[in-house]
This record gives structure tokens, sequence and C-alpha cells, in this order.
């Protein structure tokens, strides 16, 4: 739960893109190691803090968050770094910074290989130790159904077509002449022209690519094992031979480390980096992870859970923009009560089942 | 009968640990011998759970020795104790509610796959052995334990300490949430334990039990040890009598 603190005061960590000099190949790669390396040291830091001296987390992360801020303010002098370097800007997204349409296709084949094998996979372990297996047909539905999902989800990634501009960019940048159809409105989602779709976004791979290794490391290492069973119950975590206090340290540097991600992806969309930036995001994730059913006393929680909840709060909010609903305020409103309203909703449906 | 003659498997020579001032034990010499079961007895804040964790790993000792077939060994945590096959059931259970029964009982120990991964197949399978022998009625085998019904809670307790061959036992009230039916299962598992040249350490409040699982006694008041008799030389009277008085009776040895 104290992942977030730290969140922002990486954000400091892009204000080193200006010292190196623009359009350095390796810059982008040494913002990115620089991100993630900051972000797993000041959370190890934090984590030490609380495993070692015995300072409550919340406390810790609340301190955190505020001295981080400040020191990115103070290092930024409140000013706003702007532009980011061409390569590092595409992990935020845009026209360029995305798959595009074959190879979205790609990976749709991939992804639904790959969701087969993992069925087959674990229905042959189970095989192996003789448990009860669900039937062939049912198994073969489940794997339509997320497979479907995958063709349908590229799709509609594809079907949005590059802005005029950006094409024009790209036939300027290649050197050919900009073709007939890109130059009028009405012409450029047809023929050639509509070959431009996006695709995934570069962050959207890199959200699944974190989902899927975070979702290994909980539920398929012992270290993940032993996250449940200290949010479960620390006691016996500590008694049966878990050493707890290394644990936390190492849970709070991962949880830094991706906080890290997050500000990359995060400098790199805006192409600029403030100190203001993933203000409030603090609180929105701790949102997102509720509304997905991780328990804030700890143990109960998954990572899929928590990117439907973040979903479901980012569609709330921006279904309001589109709409047109009230303004910021209003907004804040809508989603503070969907918060509790999720919860509660939670808590009735738990209380049922039992 | 216990073969007493040659060197205990267990042996914890003056220990004291005190908690802010309050001598929880104090300088208690008690021993363990293979195929052996000492039972432990005393009222509730006696001390019996805070010597056996200082056995166990859970808490460290302030003075004293531990030794294990004679040598003296350090034990500064649980995986020291469990490196030295000495297994513990907690009186709290010590068990991660949100968890199954097969992550429990490897918890801290889980069965990794070539690259590993934890096999969660494999424990749950070893988990279904274990309580085919212990439990033979658990089924809840996917479900977390918060779950389980005391009873059944117990069991799983039990099943982790007695999957990863002990060779010294520590059972801390392990009937306490059970009924008749189980606690009878739980008093053949002992014996059968005992037969396979198991020393057990158990923590016990039901005098009958004691009479009948255990081959000594030994009885602490306010963290000091009162005695330690041979169940066989002497009456149930006389130990409830060293629990109540705090006095060993002169007829025993
Ligand atoms: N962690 C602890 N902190 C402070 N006091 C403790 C702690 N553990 C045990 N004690 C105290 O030590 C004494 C012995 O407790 P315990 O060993 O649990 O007794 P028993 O198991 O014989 O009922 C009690 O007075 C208890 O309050
Ligand atoms: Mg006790």
């Amino acid at each position: 739960m104290g992942m977030v603190g730290m969140y922002m005061g990486l954000l400091q960590v892009e204000y080193l893109t200006p010292v190196v000099g623009l359009g350095h190949p390796s810059l982008w790669i040494v913002s990115v190691i620089f991100g993630i390396a900051m972000g797993t040291l000041i959370g190890a830091f934090q984590g030490v803090l609380i495993a070692f001296l015995n300072i409550p987390s919340f406390i810790v992360t609340l301190g955190g968050l505020l001295v981080w801020r400040g020191a990115a303010f103070l290092v930024a002098g409140g000013r706003t770094i702007a532009p980011m370097d061409e390569t590092f800007a595409l992990l935020g997204g845009g026209s360029f910074g995305a798959l595009g349409e074959t190879g979205s296709w790609i990976f749709a084949v991939i992804a639904c290989a790959f969701v087969v094998w993992a069925f087959v996979n674990g229905r042959k372990s189970r095989q192996k130790h003789g448990f009860a297996l669900r039937p062939v047909w049912a198994e073969t539905f489940v794997i339509g159904l997320i497979c479907t999902v995958i063709i349908g989800a590229t799709a509609i990634v594809n079907s949005y077509i590059w802005p005029k501009g950006n094409i024009e960019k790209y036939y300027a940048s290649i050197g050919q002449e900009l073709p007939e159809c890109a130059k009028d409105n009405d012409t450029i989602y047809q023929g050639v022209c509509a070959s431009f779709g996006h695709g995934f976004a570069y962050p959207v791979l890199i959200m699944i690519a974190v989902a899927i290794a975070m979702t290994i490391l909980m539920t398929r290492t012992r270290f993940g094992r032993y996250v449940f069973a200290i949010g479960g119950n620390p006691e016996a975590a500590a008694l049966s031979g878990i050493n707890t206090r290394a644990m936390t340290v190492k849970i709070f540097a991962l949880m830094g480390g991706l906080a890290g991600v997050a500000a990359i992806i995060g400098a790199a969309r805006q192409n600029s980096a403030t100190n203001a930036m993933g203000q409030l995001d603090e609180l929105y994730v701790i949102a997102a992870a509720v509304v997905g059913g991780t328990s804030l006393a700890g143990g109960v929680g998954t990572i899929y859970g928590a990117i439907i909840g973040a979903l479901i709060l980012t569609s709330l909010q921006t279904g309001m923009v589109l709409i047109g609903f009230g303004d910021g305020s209003y907004q804040r409103i809508v989603i503070g009560v969907a918060l509790v309203l999720a919860v509660w909703l939670d808590i009735v449906y738990r209380k049922r089942i039992k | 009968m216990v073969d007493r003659t040659g060197t205990p498997l267990v042996e914890l020579r003056d220990i004291s640990i005190a908690f802010g001032g309050i001598k929880a034990v104090d300088h208690v010499t008690v021993d363990l011998f293979p195929g052996e079961v000492v039972g432990l007895l005393g009222h509730n804040g006696a001390g019996k759970s805070t010597l056996i964790k200082c056995l166990s790993g859970a808490y460290q000792k302030d003075s004293g020795q531990i030794l294990i077939n004679g040598e003296e060994v350090e034990i500064n945590d649980p995986r020291d104790a469990r490196a030295l096959n000495i297994e513990t059931i907690y009186q709290t259970l010590a068990l991660a509610d949100n968890l199954d029964a097969a992550s429990n009982l490897f918890l801290g120990r889980e069965l990794v796959g070539k690259m590993g991964f934890v096999d969660e197949s494999a424990m749950e399978a070893e988990t279904r052995k274990i309580m085919g022998r212990l439990n033979p009625n658990f089924r809840k085998f996917n479900v977390p334990v918060n779950m389980l019904s005391g009873g059944q809670r117990q069991s799983v307790a039990i099943a982790r300490a007695v999957y990863f061959n002990a060779k010294i036992l520590i059972m801390d009230e392990p009937t306490a949430a059970l009924g008749p039916h189980e606690t009878q299962m739980v008093s053949e598992l002992i014996q059968e334990l005992k037969a396979q040249g198991i020393g057990i350490f158990l923590i016990e409040h039901d005098i009958h039990n004691v009479m009948k699982l255990c081959d000594r006694a030994s009885v602490m008041k306010n963290g000091q040890l009162v005695g330690t008799v041979d169940v066989d030389k002497v009456t149930d009277e006389d130990i409830l009598g060293m629990i109540i008085l705090g006095k060993k009776p002169a007829l025993a040895a």
C-alpha cells in the first residue's frame, strides 16, 4: 500500500535530460534506467525505515511524498522541463509511439498462442496430479472468448487512424511525396491511407508486460507468496521462517521501481517534466486498487483487478469529460462517491456469499 | 518404557527470558529423549509457550543453553529451528488466514519446479496426501483457511509440523479447538510419532490426556519450574497438586 509515496520524486530524474544534451541516442536508455533505479533506491530506503526503525509505513510514505515532491521542486526551480528526447517521448504513445497495424496483428496472434499454451500447460499439470479437470468444451470456450477479446481490441486500436499532420510528417521523414488521399480529411480514412491505424501504443504494451511480469511474480514465485502471507498474518509469516524485514525492503524497492516506470511514461506522454506531475495520482492508484478488489488490510488482491479498477476510474473520468459533465470539481465528487460505493457493494456482496 | 540412559535429544538448560521486567521464564531446565513425550503443564501465564518459543526460534532466550543431541546450538530465528528438524504447532496456529491449506503447509518451504517457479499442483497433491492421513474428512483445499472450522485449521497446522519429518515436535495445546473424535485422532498421531522415535514437547491442559500420552510431566508456575515427574509414578492428583500449589509431591522421584 505504501507504494505510491515515491511516485513523484522520480520525476526529477528527467531533469537529467537537458544536462546530457539533446538527441543523444543513449539518452533515452540512460533516462529509463536512471528513472527505474532511482525509484527502486528511494523505495528501498523507505523500506529500510519501515522494517528496521519500525516507523509505520503510512507515516514513512506520507513523509516521503512531501520530501520528494519538495526536492523535485527545488531541483527544477518550479520550471517545466521540455521537450523530452524524441525516442524517449515515444514511450508515451502517440502516432509514432505505437505498433502500427501489422505489428498489432502479429502481437494479437502471439497473445492468443500464449493463452492457448497457458491453458494446455495448466491442464497438463492438473492431470499429472490427478485433480479434477474442467470439461474440454468449457476450456475451449474460455480460450475462444479471450482470443475474441484480444482480436476485437486489436481491431479497435487499429481503427484509430493517424491524424493528417502526422501522416504528412511521416512521408516527409521518408522523403516521399504525400499520396493524394492523405491530403484531404474526407479521403484520409479510405484505401491506402487507412493503413495508418495506430495499433497498440507502447505505453499499453509496457503495461501489459508489467502486468504479466507482476502476475507471475506474485503468484508463481516464493517472493510473491510471501508478500501475500505477510499481508495476511505477519506473525505467522515470521514464524514460518520468512525474513519479514528483508521482504519489506524488497517490496518497497519493487514499488519504487514501478513508480519509476509510471514516471517515465508520464513524462514521455506529456513530453515534459514538471514537479507537479502525478500529483493526486497517489490517491487514484489506491482508489483503483481498492475498486479492483485489493484489501487495504493486506493479503488480498490481484494485478488484473487493479488494472480493471484503474480502467473503471479513468473511463468514468474520461466519459464525464466527453459528455461535458461539469468541470474538474464535479468529476472529483463523482469519482469519490463511486469509490465509496464500489467498496460498499463489495462488502455487501462478500457478506452474502459467507 | 523410554530409554533415558543415553544423550537427551533436547536439553534446555537454565533458560531465562524476561519481557520488560516480567520474568516469563525463570531459570528453567527440562530435557527430552527420543521417542519420549514430555508434557509441559501449568496455569495460563505460567510461561510454557514462552519456554518452547525459545526452542522454536520465535523468541531469543536472555540466558541459558540449548543442546541438541548433546551439542550446544544457536537458535536465532525459526529458520534455525527448522534446519535442526524442530517443528512447532503454535497455540495461535500461526496460519496466514488469507491463504489456502497447501500454501500454509509449505509456507517458507514452497516446492519449486525446474524454472524456480512455485509448483502449486505438486503442493496441493502433497497436501491432499498428508491430510488424507491426518483428517480424511478434510475437503476444503482451495479456500483460504479463514473459511475453515477451528478443528480444520488445527489439522492444517498439525499437518505442517508433521509433513517435514520432524525429529523434535513442539505441540502447544494442539487439541484446544478439537472435538472428541479429532482429539482421539491427535492422540493416535502422537503415539505413532513417538513410536517412530520423535521427541515431543506437549503442552496440554487436560490431565487425562497428559496421563495417557506423556512419559514425563514438567510443571511450571510463575515462570519457574516446579518439578518434573515420571507420569507412571504419580497420580493425576499429584500433578494437579503441583500445578495448583507449586510444590513437588514428596513421593515422586
Ligand atoms: N511477547 C511478549 N511480550 C510481553 N510479555 C509476554 C510476551 N509473551 C509472553 N509474555 C508474558 O509471559 C508470561 C508467560 O506467558 P505464556 O508463555 O504465554 O504462558 P502460558 O503459555 O504458560 O500460558 C505471561 O505473563 C505473558 O504475559
Ligand atoms: Mg500458552
